[in-house]
């Protein structure tokens, strides 16, 4: 069996697994998306933020 | 209607008429019926006066001092671009220069000690920020109204307690709220930093009434708004040093967050479309593709039956 064919037979092939594994897949999207996007924004955007200047200001 | 519709063009719309728009329009000309030397004097004498008094019309706003107002330039703020965020350091010492400088006048009313949290002050500094001011409240048990220090859910306090007290202590002028100047005014953040940096002597010739200042950025030219930013008119807590360039800026950085308290979240909203919707024109596309395979790849043929078979 291929590596396609057992993806094929174990996740997608009953709508229930079908609907966990588009879940799941969501949550880890979504998660390196924003984490990825976000670091770049503010990576783009450095010393500018409130996150980078309140440690001059909490005690 | 109708009616008169029809008495002015007679049968001509109920006619069918295959004949191209010019000739139309020119069945319904009366020019045609002038004489051929007549037409050309009028038409010449037509565009010598329009075209004179197009001439004296500019000549003469040439020489009038009525545009004097000046339209602010772009300046090169630390938030302009499509995915720069806005200097929190900034806001910080802007609220500085607003709470020392323009609360004076202007209130802001729609903001709160609690917008501050975060963005430009720690919670601690927020509470004490509101603290410093008092509030009033009530009515308690007995039905009175007291006063008690200001917390984070507090709106700024107003300098006035309505337009009328406003007016008369601004020689007639009211003091705009400054909360969401920033989206009010045509130029924003440019024209409010060349407001406050733009004042000089009236040119001769422009007269001032009583309390009025001379700016050019100004509509009109006279304002009611002394000069309020000067060199060192405050210090910094920062040890910025303080210019009236960089109070300017700074204020306007302030106000530029207070009217639009979702600009930095925004911008990153937009970083975020963009990939996102770069990814899914990929899937579309190539989904498009997958799909069309069949038909494009497929021919059509018409094969008539023949009689016999
Ligand atoms: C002495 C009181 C006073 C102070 C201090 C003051 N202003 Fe004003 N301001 C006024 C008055 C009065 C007007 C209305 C002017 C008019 O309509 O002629 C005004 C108008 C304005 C306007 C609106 C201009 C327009 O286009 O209509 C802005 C923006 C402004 N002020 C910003 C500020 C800022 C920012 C500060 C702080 C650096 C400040 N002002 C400090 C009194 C003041």
């Amino acid at each position: 069996m291929s590596l396609a064919t057992t993806i094929n037979n174990l996740l997608f092939k009953r709508t229930s697994t079908f609907l966990l594994t588009v879940a799941a897949c969501t949550f880890f999207f979504e998660r390196t998306f924003d984490g990825s996007t976000e670091y770049l924004f503010e990576k783009l955007n450095e010393g500018k933020l409130w996150k980078h200047i309140k440690q001059n200001y909490e005690k | 209607m109708a009616a008169s519709v029809g008495r002015i063009c007679g049968a001509k719309l109920l006619k069918r008429n295959t004949t191209n728009v010019i000739t139309q329009i020119s069945s319904f000309s009366t020019v045609r019926e002038w004489a051929g030397n007549n037409r050309k004097l009028l038409t010449s004498l037509g565009i010598v006066a329009g075209g004179a008094g197009a001439l004296i019309f500019a000549l003469d706003q040439s020489v009038k001092a009525s545009e004097l107002e000046l339209h602010a330039p772009e300046y090169p703020w630390s938030h302009s671009g499509y995915l720069a965020s806005l200097d929190h350091a900034s806001i910080r010492r802007g609220y500085e220069v607003y709470k020392n400088v323009c609360a004076a006048c202007h209130s802001m009313r729609f903001m709160c000690y609690r917008n501050l949290v975060g963005v430009s002050h720690t919670e601690d500094e927020a509470k004490a920020e509101a603290a410093e001011v008092q509030v009033m409240d009530g009515p308690n048990e007995l039905g009175e109204m007291f006063e008690r220090p200001g917390k984070l859910s507090d709106h700024f306090p107003s300098p006035y307690p309505n337009e009328q007290a406003a007016r008369a202590a601004n020689n007639g002028a009211f003091p705009p709220d400054l909360t969401y100047i920033v989206s009010a005014r045509h130029g924003a953040e440019d024209y409010i930093f060349s407001l406050l940096t733009g004042y000089c002597d009236a040119p001769a010739g422009v007269q001032l009434r009583e309390g009025q200042y001379y700016n050019p950025y100004f509509t009109g030219g006279a304002t009611s708004m002394a000069q309020a930013i000067y060199d060192e008119v405050i210090e910094y807590e920062d040890g910025t040093p303080a210019y009236a360039s960089q109070l300017a800026k700074d204020i306007c950085t302030f106000l530029k967050w207070a009217a639009e308290p979702e600009h930095d979240q925004r911008k990153q909203m937009l970083l975020k479309s963009f990939f996102m919707f770069s990814f899914l024109c990929i899937i579309s596309f190539y989904y498009k593709r997958h799909k069309w395979t069949v038909l494009k790849s497929r021919k059509i043929e018409f094969r008539p039956k023949s009689k016999k078979c």
